[in-house]
């Protein structure tokens, strides 16, 4: 049971915006580490949806996940979320409407696969694009996590866009003793 | 000018980085990958409603009705 956390490293976007948050040289003093976020995206499809993603040690393979996820009106789940880490509004939503993530990632620093699990909900004052999504996530690599990118802002369309002015991002570290 | 933000957790100190040629094209192909798994997500819920719907008409009963049976 983690009964201490620390902040590690935090930070904000400023008016330019960011394509992605990256935190290097996590210390490997903890047993695990917690992600908050708190971000909006620039991306301007009208359905007022963006979403980003992981990377870990700069590496973008041998991520699986399972999302389940409820927009609303149905609920659903599925494989396809490879390195998925969270809907977020973008500049279609209600005016400084940000969405939530808490990433949780037990034991960063195992020789074993690494899971990860991530609770996220994407605001927004309207009737639609309101989604709330778990994510049940597997790194299957062996080495301990030293960095983590949340990143490549994209809008539903497809299309890259970035993490609006605001978003901020917080890294803690958990001891369980 | 496409930028990201480092933190190095060992010394608190952010940095704004510009994203170079291999992380751009990283960037691109990231998005179109999603877009197609998002396609893909909303394509299947897509599915299952038609087949909800068409089962309902089959059975001649309203989602309401279906809701009722299975309480």
């Amino acid at each position: 049971m983690p009964v201490t956390y620390k902040k590690i490293a935090s930070v904000t976007v400023g008016a330019g915006g960011a394509s992605s948050i990256d935190f290097t040289s996590i210390p490997a003093t903890y047993d695990d580490v917690c992600i908050l976020m708190s971000a909006r995206s620039t991306g301007t499809n009208v359905n007022a949806q963006g979403f980003c993603y992981f990377t870990f040690n700069s590496l973008t393979t041998s991520f699986t996940s399972r999302r389940l996820i409820q927009d609303g009106t149905t609920v659903s789940s599925d494989s396809s979320g490879g390195r998925f880490a969270a809907y977020i509004p973008n500049s279609q939503a209600t005016a400084s409407t940000f969405g939530t993530m808490v990433c949780y990632i037990p034991n960063y620093r195992s020789s074993n696969n690494k899971s990860y699990s991530t609770d996220q909900g994407m605001e927004n004052n309207s009737s639609t694009a309101y989604l709330q999504g778990l994510v049940a996530g597997l790194w299957s690599n062996s080495s301990a996590i030293t960095s983590i990118s949340i990143g490549g802002v994209i809008d539903s369309t497809g299309a890259s866009a970035n993490f609006a002015q605001y978003s901020t991002a917080t890294l803690y570290g958990i001891s369980k003793s | 000018m496409t930028t990201k933000l480092v933190v190095d957790c060992s010394t608190g100190v952010v940095e704004e980085v510009e994203l170079t040629e291999e992380e751009l094209a990283q960037r691109e192909a990231d998005a179109k990958a999603f877009e197609a798994a998002e396609k893909e997500r909303k394509a299947e819920e897509a599915l299952r409603a038609a087949k909800k719907a068409e089962l309902l008409a089959k059975l001649g009963i309203s989602e309401d009705d279906a809701k009722l049976l299975l309480s």
